[in-house]
Order: structure tokens, then C-alpha cells, then sequence
């Protein structure tokens, strides 16, 4: 279950992951009702994903809500602990260390919120909220001023604003402070956590410019964790998919986008709807029936099949029996260009 | 300012349904009145689906709130609005409930919080009948679940006695759908219907939408933001900004020609499923205007590519274009004939924002 390159023939050297998480599992515990709380189950949030992100690079997180995909860039940061599974940053495993050991490594990887009206104090000014991390890592003294003027202007805002509150600010702009104090300590890797979902359109165009422009200047490694394909096919160079907790297809952004191979990911391209009239009344759409299973007790076998359209219609009873019983793992499909977790993978072009 | 969408169908005013003529709507503040809703019109026909697109704050949904009446008290609504010729605006509390809910129909965006959490959907869809037919409690619940069956909610005899909370978003969104077409109205307003739910989500529940209004023949009001929902589910568009209409069109042509720099912008600021990442996004500068004070001119002008000394003097009037169907709120709109947003909206400068 290892989200590597599509074709293996690319230089796939060891020294370009930067970030790579190995088998990561995330269960959180169901609690009874009552005084107490007795341990009735779990959810399982994360199962066995792992991913490698490498230098300059976008890797997309996709996936619709509960799929796990904030809880596995969360699992990355050591924001929550891991059930099972490792996270490697620089040949250095994360999940082991204490909260002293990974403080100074916190400072290479950092993550915007997707609510930039929560995430900031609104009792402290802007120049305190980008100086904040700079304090922390003891990095003020000596320029630090400078530096908070420098942030704000690299992400585009008025350096004569650093006195104002977040409430002055509109919701674009505020999602660039988070951007400026995100990058206040020179991170390689930044953790973009559904980062323009809150903002309209005209605005979002601005902020998905800017990163493009921060990545190719700063040569920064973004895992965009996000549930719109059209912002993620704009802006990621590889893509992996969730469902249920667990990665379902991965491949470079044409690849998916051209032929996807899996059935979920197939409904999921389309099931978006396209800003061009003539080629939505010409569209086809895989339509899904049903819900998102309950985490807590996941179906056996592939966990899509209770929706699957190829397992309701395509397959006959002794082709179900293997996705009812046997769990489909990540691999190279034979017939496309992605790596697919589904028995009966098969490209489809969509677009 | 009235739009006359089709100045060729003219014989056709018969058709028309929903008639909403110079809407205004403010709201007092502190710093002066709010003035939200500044001179909305449209007509909607028989049968017919009509977009409202817009930013958040450009008054799209205080329009149909204003139509439905159900703005507070504190609110000053002007203008006309009319269903099937009669007036829907001034009328007091009984005789607006005996339309609402019978003749025309609303959808919200949260189903959570337009479902009551203490009753059945079952209850909920037969209250909806029983407010204005007078038909047994039995008969009321068979309709029940015909209208659940219609939603497309799998085994309604089941789900009729579920609460909204054993439901799911979708399956929530759809029990409102049903609600909404319990009488058979003449016209839905959809107010950002899908905005809360996942993708594959969504395009189930516009289909049981659509379903729904053929089994019907409702008109409907789809207001949203999202412009690829607009592309597939409407015939005409009116595009909002700043309270007042910028540009109506069909929706090919707001799609393929838009004539209002806004529009032009909306389109060329949107990330693309359906292309490879070639070109740069073309974000709109600025914000939309606060809606106290707006200063003379064209609201659109701090924010335009093209805006000149006259744009700051004069708001320009809704224009009726060459094209029948078609108008828009732009001194310059023939300059946009065949316009690419990469030409209009210069992307290759720094895009700083003022505050």
C-alpha cells in the first residue's frame, strides 16, 4: 500500500521523500453512555495508508468528508498519535519522539486551516500572530520585525497593516495571514488542510495563485488535503484518493484525471459538476446508491463495495464473492496507468 | 428595470408565473441602512428554470426570502412581486401561509435545521399535506410516502417513521425536497440546495430534484454559487453582484460570451476539472463593496479591469443587448464581445490585495 511514483522508471532516489508515512492507522474509541464510558468499538479513522511526499512537490489528499484525509495530514504532523503505523521526516521517525524532541522539527512542517475566521486569535494583532511562531522557536530577537513585514508581503498583503486585527480582514485575506505564519519559519513542507473551501470563487483564485507562486519560489512540498477536484487537478502534480479510511487509487494528476481505474474515484470525477453547459447535458454520471458506511463497523472485503456500481451491476456472484471476502490492496493496474485497490480495476475516461 | 428575457414571446405573458418587478430590500444598522436588495427583477415562466448566481452578501438570498415572506419585521421590502397575478408582498401573516408551502415552495441549504429533530419525517410530510388539504390523517401519510418514494429514499414504508437524526445528509436534503413538493407548487426556490453535502451526494440529490420537478412541472429559483451546478440545471441565468442584477443571459451565453466583466471574471477565476493545468487563474482584486454607503458609480468598479472615469459617476442600467434574452450592467459590454478572461483580468501582476 505504498503511494510511489505511477511508473517506476522515473528517478525515484531515496533522498527525494521528504515526508513519508508508512502503514499509518488511526482508531479513535466509541464510549458507552453513562458514568463509565466503557470502550464499545472503534472508528476507524485511518487503515493502513501510507504515502511518500517528495521535495517541490503537490500531493492532493481526495476524498469526501469522513474519509480520514484531515485525520491522516494530522496522523503526519503528530498533531494526534498514531494507533499504528510510522512517519518519517528526513530519515528521522516522528511518531516515537517526545513533545521537547519534536519541537524543532514542528518548524519545517506546518499546516494551514481550512477556516481561516477560527484559526487565528482575535484578540491579537496580525503582527502578533505571525511573530508568534517566530517567538516560540526564539528566532524574534534580532529582525524579527523585518521578517513579519517581508511575510506579509510575500503573501501579498499591505506591510502597513500589521497593527490590525484578524475581524478588519476579509476571508481571502485572512487565509493569507494563515499562509504568512505558516511560512514565518522557513518549513519544507506545508500541510494545506482544505486551505480555499471557505472562500468564493474570485477570491480563491488568488490564494490558489499565490501558492503556486510560493511553492516555485520557496521550493516548498505541499500535501493539499482536499474534497473539490477541480482545485486539485489545477494545482497537484500527484493525487491519492480516500475512501473509508483508506487509499484507493493513486497516480500523477493526468493519470487520474484520464483514466481513473477505480470505480470510486470514477464516480467521484463524475459527480462534479463542470462550468461548461454543452458538456454537462452531454455527460454520463456514475450515480452512487446509498451512504458512507459506518467507520465504526466498516464492510469486509473492499470497503466500497457496499456502493460500488461495478459490484452491483457488472459482476456476477462469483466475482463478488472476492470483494466481499478478500480486502483489494494498492497496486499497479495492469490495464491503466494508476495504482488501484479494486479486484476489477479498469480505466475509464471520463472527460 | 424590468428584463424582458424574451422581447419575442411577448404573446406569451400568460406563461409567466413568478413575476418580481423592481425588488428592494433594506435593513437598518447603526451605521444606515443596509440597503441589500436593490432593484430586482425577473420573470419566471411556466415550468421553466431560472440560476441565480452570485458571491456570498450579493443579496441572492434575500430576494426569494423577500418573495416567500419570511424576512423579519425590521426588514423594508419595496417593489413587486407577483404568482400567478397576485401579489405575494403586504400580505399579512393567514394569507401568506395559505401560498407558502401550497404554490410556491422553498429548500434550504441546511436540512439539519429545516427539519424538526422531535418529529417523524412522517409527521413532518403529512403536516405539509393536511396544512392545506383537508384529507384524513391516513390518507395524508400513504401520500407521505409516495412523496418519500418519489425523493428516491429507498423502502419509504420504513422510513417514514425515522427521525431526521437516523437520516443522512443527503437523505435529509431529499425528505425537504419532498416536503417542498407535497402540494404540487407552481414554483420551487432551491436555495443552494447541495452546498452542505460531499459531491456524489450532490449529484443525487439534484437528480432526485429533477425528478421531482418533472413529475410536477414545478418552475424553479435554483440559487447557488457554484457555477457548474448552474451549468447543468437551468435554462436561464441572472448573475448577481452588490444586490442588483449584472447580467442575465441564457446559459450557454453566460457561459460561452459572458458581457459583464464580473461574470467574465467568475468564469476565468474558476479551477477547471475538465482542462489540464495550463493557464494561471484569474482571481477578481479586491472585495465585494460594504452594502452601507455605496459610493456613486458602478459597484463593480473598484474590482474591474476595464473601468473608466464614467464608471465611477454613473451605475449603468441593466442593458438590453443585441441578443434577444440578454442584458447587462456594463458601460463597456460591447468592448467584451468575444473577451477571454486572461485578456481583460491581467494575471501576470502581483496580486496584492488592499485592504
Amino acid at each position: 500500500m505504498t503511494v510511489t511514483e505511477g511508473v517506476p522508471t522515473t528517478e525515484t532516489t531515496h533522498g527525494d521523500v521528504v515526508l513519508s508515512a508508512k502503514n499509518l492507522v488511526k482508531h479513535f474509541p466509541v464510549r458507552s453512555k453513562g458514568v463509565l464510558r466503557r470502550k464499545v468499538g472503534d472508528v476507524h479513522a485511518v487503515c493502513d495508508v501510507s504515502l511518500d511526499l517528495k521535495a517541490g512537490e503537490t500531493l492532493a489528499l481526495v476524498g469526501e468528508s469522513g474519509c480520514g484525509k484531515s485525520t491522516t495530514a494530522r496522523l503526519l504532523l503528530g498533531l494526534i498519535p498514531v494507533t499504528s503505523g510510522t512517519v518519517e521526516y528526513d530519515g528521522r521517525e516522528l511518531t516515537t519522539l517526545s513533545r521537547n524532541q519534536m519541537r524543532p522539527i514542528r518548524s519545517e512542517i506546518q499546516i494551514v486551516f481550512q477556516d481561516p475566521f477560527a484559526s487565528m486569535d482575535p484578540r491579537m494583532t496580525i503582527f502578533e500572530i505571525i511573530a508568534e511562531p517566530l517567538r516560540v522557536h526564539g528566532l524574534f530577537a534580532g529582525g524579527g520585525r523585518q521578517r513579519v513585514k517581508d511575510l506579509m508581503a510575500i503573501v501579498g498583503l499591505n506591510p502597513e497593516h500589521v497593527n490590525r486585527y484578524p475581524h478588519e480582514f476579509s476571508g481571502g485575506q485572512r487565509q493569507r495571514i494563515g499562509i504568512a505564519r505558516a511560512l514565518a519559519l522557513n518549513p519544507k513542507v506545508l500541510v494545506l488542510d482544505e486551505p480555499v473551501s471557505a472562500l468564493d470563487v474570485s477570491i480563491q483564485a488568488g490564494v490558489i495563485n499565490l501558492l503556486e507562486d510560493l511553492q516555485e519560489e520557496l521550493g516548498l512540498s505541499y500535501l493539499f488535503v482536499s474534497h473539490d477536484l477541480s482545485v486539485v487537478r489545477h494545482i497537484a502534480d500527484r493525487v491519492a484518493v480516500m475512501y473509508l479510511g483508506k487509499i484507493v487509487e493513486t497516480g500523477t494528476v493526468a493519470e487520474i484525471f484520464a483514466s481513473a481505474s477505480h470505480p470510486y474515484t470514477q464516480s467521484l470525477i463524475s459527480a462534479v459538476p463542470l462550468p461548461d453547459p454543452r458538456k454537462e447535458r452531454t455527460r454520463k454520471r456514475i450515480l452512487l446508491t446509498g451512504d458512507v458506511p459506518s467507520p465504526v463497523t466498516p464492510p469486509s472485503g473492499c470497503r466500497f463495495r457496499t456502493r460500488c456500481p461495478k459490484f452491483a451491476t457488472e459482476l456476477d456472484e462469483d466475482e463478488q464473492q472476492a470483494c466481499i471476502v478478500e480486502m483489494p490492496t494498492l497496486q499497479q493496474t495492469d490495464t491503466g496507468p494508476t495504482q488501484s485497490a479494486c479486484h476489477y480495476s479498469a480505466p475509464v475516461e471520463l472527460l | 428595470m424590468t428584463i424582458e428575457m424574451d422581447a419575442t414571446r411577448q404573446d406569451l405573458d400568460s406563461d409567466v408565473i413568478l413575476d418580481v418587478d423592481n425588488l428592494t430590500v433594506d435593513f437598518s444598522s447603526d451605521d444606515g441602512p443596509v440597503r441589500a436588495v436593490r432593484g430586482v427583477s425577473y420573470r419566471l415562466r411556466r415550468g421553466e428554470s431560472l440560476g441565480i448566481v452570485g458571491e456570498s452578501g450579493s443579496g441572492k438570498s434575500v430576494t426569494s426570502m423577500a418573495i416567500m415572506g419570511l424576512l423579519p419585521r425590521t426588514a423594508t421590502v419595496n417593489g413587486a412581486a407577483r404568482l400567478n397575478g397576485q401579489s405575494l408582498l403586504g400580505l399579512n401573516d393567514a394569507e401568506i401561509s395559505k401560498i407558502r408551502g401550497n404554490k410556491i415552495a422553498m429548500i434550504f441549504q441546511d436540512p439539519l435545521t429545516s427539519l424538526n429533530p422531535v418529529y417523524t419525517v412522517g409527521k413532518q410530510l403529512a403536516e405539509a399535506v393536511l396544512v392545506h388539504n383537508k384529507i384524513g390523517k391516513a390518507r395524508a401519510r400513504e401520500q407521505a410516502i409516495e412523496l418519500l418514494d418519489l425523493v428516491g429514499i429507498p423502502n419509504p414504508k420504513q422510513r417514514v417513521d425515522s427521525y431526521p437524526h437516523e437520516m443522512s445528509g443527503g437523505m435529509r436534503q431529499r425528505v425537504v425536497i419532498a416536503i417542498a413538493m407535497a402540494n404540487q407548487p407552481d414554483v420551487i426556490i432551491a436555495d443552494e440546495p447541495t452546498t452542505a453535502l460531499d459531491v456524489t451526494v450532490q449529484a443525487q440529490v439534484m437528480e432526485a430534484l429533477e425528478s421531482a420537478r418533472k413529475e410536477t412541472g414545478a418552475a424553479m429559483v435554483l440559487i447557488t454559487h457554484d457555477l457548474g451546478v448552474i451549468a447543468g440545471h437551468v435554462e436561464r441565468v441572472l448573475v448577481m453582484y452588490a444586490g442588483k442584477p449584472v447580467e442575465t443571459a441564457p446559459v450557454d451565453d453566460l457561459f460561452y460570451s459572458p458581457r459583464m466583466p464580473y461574470t467574465l471574471g467568475l468564469l476565468g477565476s474558476l479551477p477547471r476539472m475538465d482542462e489540464a493545468r495550463s493557464h494561471r487563474l484569474t482571481p477578481i482584486k479586491g472585495t465585494p463593496p460594504s452594502m452601507v454607503n455605496l459610493p456613486p458609480g458602478c459597484p463593480f468598479e473598484p474590482r474591474c479591469p476595464i473601468s473608466q472615469d464614467i464608471c465611477r459617476e454613473t451605475e449603468p442600467e441593466l442593458f438590453q443587448l443585441e441578443i434577444p434574452g440578454r442584458s447587462s450592467a456594463c458601460h463597456f459590454h460591447e468592448q467584451l464581445v468575444d473577451a477571454e478572461a486572461g485578456d481583460v483580468y491581467k494575471t501576470d501582476t502581483a496580486e496584492a490585495e488592499e485592504a
